[in-house]
């Protein structure tokens, strides 16, 4: 009783409290607000570097979802193409013919040659294409757009500047002459360009698209989710719930925390070494891919997972128990379902992870120049960043956009997977 | 030397119980009619055997943290058939670490060991054969702090019976919970939620929740632990009511704070008392005329 004296007085010793109370007020909101102050300026910076980021990527490469093309009025002569073997016919020839009549005055070799690049190395292909689809259009002449070359293409994007002297640039005032001749003439337009999401890589920037190694990736992730998120679930519940905590659970803590530290390229040589050349598996393959990036998800996996399921209450298994559930029916009952909202965010920041993930895939050849889509997880192919580390190695000016476009839909890739995680979180969540 | 102890009157008593000093003379006293053991003696006193006994409990010690803490301390204790214990003391002297070893709920806790032998109807409950899932089925259990599952009402009274196979459709299940939350004292309040979350009750009706949910499992013994420390005098008296009824048929280990709830409801009390039992007897005699100087102590509020 003296002691509580001492401290509060009697009487005026009240106010006395409230003095020192309010001679400290000011400073503690004003501690509060820079704290305040401090955390926003972070977040805004950190958006306004993002949208720095966004802005140049899409300035960058928003042209790239635009393609030009080319009319040319082709005649499929019945005598050149033999109707029993049509992949035998010369397309380029018909090509060539066409665009010999579209401009009558080329005459030298050199110039004819220029000529024909206008139109994309990839346009007797389509003319193949169109004419295997429509048999009866053999001997009439048809009209049929083609792409146009990327250099073509990037003077039409205005990235081929016409003012700067004719030594300096990609094209010489002749071509220019006919790129306006077939502006004049409507034969020239921008169209979406379907083939960047349909094809796969290609020398030629304007046959290139990213849908091989979106598949790629597609495939990749597939493997990886497959094999990461129950392994690493399981290994999280059995060394949560179920293990003994001994030396040997402790050394494999240790371990899995320092294999989430270890640089990815590691996970690629040792990728190398086992499924390469011990097992024997396909090079370049997306299930090898996917088998790498499952080692270096795993400990993100097992961290997150550990630290979910740790956060579920023990009072909760406890209820379980009490009411004479076994252990498995505990974890299975009532803890994985709390911890598995905690445990998709870890699976997705893994996923993230391993969908943006490169170097470890150099290793095992998912680097390679491949043209064919993937059709399986043992198909040859590569995955999107490294297509955009390809792309953005190429010299070609056209791939600068492709390359940016790439990112585009990496990012959008990403975004994707982050709302299906946020929407399962919220479908597994329970507020209460 | 017990001459002289015998000689001092109650207002020495008193002044000794005052000066919380005593020689090794004292160890048994006068205090007005009755001969107190003194607070320094740790031995049970009373009559811990019954016979023919539900659970019995011989020299049971518990450790904390792998052995560093000892938290019961040799422990020997019967319950017997039908029969309400009430088990009384002050904070932190280990009723509820004792009740947990009765359906060996410590075993959940990293680092406990429990010595000694706790049998239930003869039967050796820590020996190596034992499944604790039956076991559990069998002594259901209170907690001290409401802990419903982060399911609806409805769901956490039917969880227990579904695993064990008690309710075969959801008509049984229904009525079963019904059932439950009725004796409990809850269904009035949750029947028209009874598919909204249990933690979104107030902490007395989590309260009965958890008792409606131990009783669902028609558990023969029920260990409670301070059931009604969050329950206003309705449901305090609903719920012994539930007692009395329970102990036709059942046994009953209650952990409470109430010395009044202790003599309504229970025929015997524990007295514990720093990981000691202290004193073990019929609650009318531990209320009317404690052995132990302690049991004195903390009855009439003297405690310290
Ligand atoms: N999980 C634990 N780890 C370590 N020590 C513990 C643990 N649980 C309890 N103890 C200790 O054991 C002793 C007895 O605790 P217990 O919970 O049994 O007390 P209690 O009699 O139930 O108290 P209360 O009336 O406050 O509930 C206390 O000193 C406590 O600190
Ligand atoms: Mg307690």
């Amino acid at each position: 009783m003296s002691n509580s004296d001492a401290i509060n007085g009697s009487g005026n010793g009240r106010v006395r409290t409230m003095d020192i109370v309010n001679k400290g007020l000011a400073k503690r909101y004003k501690r509060e607000r820079r704290f305040r102050m401090m955390g926003l300026s972070a977040i805004i910076l950190s958006l306004a570097f993002l949208s720095l980021l966004f802005i140049s990527i899409i300035a960058n490469g928003y042209t790239a979802f635009e393609q030009t093309m080319i009319q040319l009025d082709v005649h499929l002569d019945a005598q050149e193409i033999d109707k029993e073997n049509l992949a035998a016919a010369n397309y380029l020839g018909l090509i060539r013919t066409s665009l010999k009549k579209t401009f009558p005055d080329v005459k030298k070799r050199r110039d004819k040659r220029k000529m024909y690049n206008l139109v994309s190395p990839g346009a007797s292909f389509m003319l193949q294409d169109f004419v295997m689809r429509n048999r009866h259009e053999i001997g009439n002449t048809i009209t049929i757009w083609v792409p146009a070359d990327d250099d073509v293409d990037m003077l039409m994007k205005g990235n081929i500047k016409r003012d700067v002297p004719e030594s300096e640039r990609r094209m010489n005032d002749m071509q220019l002459s006919w790129v306006d001749k077939l502006i004049a003439s409507g034969q020239i337009k921008k169209v979406f360009n379907t083939t960047f999401f349909t094809a796969g890589d290609s020398r030629e920037p304007e046959l290139a698209g990213i849908w091989g190694a979106a598949c790629g990736s597609f495939y990749t992730l597939i493997v990886t989710l497959l094999l990461s998120f129950p392994i690493g679930v399981a290994a999280a519940v059995y060394l949560e719930e179920f293990a003994p905590t001994n030396r040997w659970t402790d050394l494999i803590e240790v371990n899995i925390n320092n294999l989430a530290a270890v640089p990815s390229i590691v996970f690629g040589l040792l990728g190398l070494a086992v499924f390469l050349n011990f097992f024997e598996l396909p090079r370049s393959a997306p299930l090898v891919g996917g088998l790498v990036l499952t080692l270096m998800t795993l400990p993100t996996i097992i961290i997150a997972s550990r630290a979910a399921l740790k956060s579920v209450p023990p009072s909760i298994r406890e209820a379980a128990l009490g009411v004479g559930a076994s252990k498995t029916q505990m974890v299975t009952h009532h803890v994985l379902p709390l911890a598995l909202p905690g445990m998709l965010t870890g699976t997705i920041i893994g996923m993230a992870q391993a969908l943006g993930e490169t170097a470890p895939l150099l290793m095992i050849g998912m680097v390679a120049f491949i043209v064919d889509i993937p059709g399986g997880f043992t198909d040859p192919s590569t995955v999107l960043p490294v297509q955009i580390f390809l792309w953005a190695d190429s010299p070609e000016r056209a791939f600068l956009e492709r390359t940016s476009a790439a990112i585009m839909i990496l990012l959008a890739f990403l975004v994707t997977m982050n709302a299906v995680a946020v929407l399962l979180r919220k479908k597994f969540e329970r507020r209460w | 030397m017990q001459m002289t102890a015998a000689e001092q009157t109650a207002e020495q008593a008193e002044a000794d119980m005052k000066q919380e000093e005593a020689t090794p003379e004292e160890t048994v006293k006068k205090s007005g009619k009755r001969k107190l053991v003194a607070r320094e003696e740790r031995a049970t006193v009373g009559e811990m055997a019954v016979e023919n006994p539900r659970m019995s409990c011989r020299n049971v010690d518990v450790y904390y943290n792998f052995g560093e803490k000892k938290a019961i301390n040799n422990i020997s204790l019967d319950i017997g058939r039908n029969e309400v214990i009430a088990m009384i003391g002050p904070s932190g002297c280990g009723k509820s670490t004792f009740l947990r070893c009765l359906n060996r709920m410590n075993d959940t806790i990293e680092g406990c060991q429990v010595k000694g032998e706790i049998s239930m109807d003869g039967k050796n409950i820590y020996d190596k054969d034992v499944d604790v899932v039956p076991l559990r089925a069998q002594v259901g259990m209170v907690f001290q702090k409401p802990n419903p599952f982060p399911k609806s009402i409805y769901e956490n009274i039917a969880y227990g019976p579904k695993i064990h196979g008690l309710v075969q459709n959801r008509d049984e299940t229904d009525e079963l919970v019904e059932n439950s939350l009725k004796r409990a004292g809850l269904w009035n309040e949750v029947k028209d939620r009874l598919d909204q979350p249990g933690t979104g009750l107030s902490g007395g009706q989590q309260q009965r929740l958890c008792i409606a949910r131990t009783i669902a499992v028609n558990p023969e013994i029920i260990l409670m632990d301070e059931p009604c420390s969050a329950l206003d005098p309705i449901a305090t008296a609903i719920i012994e009511d539930l007692i009395d009824e329970l102990k036709q048929e059942y046994t009953i280990a209650i952990v409470t704070h109430s010395m009044q709830q202790a003599s309504r409801v229970s025929q015997r009390t524990a007295y514990f008392h720093l990981g000691d039992l202290i004193e073990i007897g019929p609650t009318d005699q531990i209320f009317l005329n404690p052995l132990h100087q302690l049991t004195e102590d903390y009855i009439t509020g003297r405690f310290g």
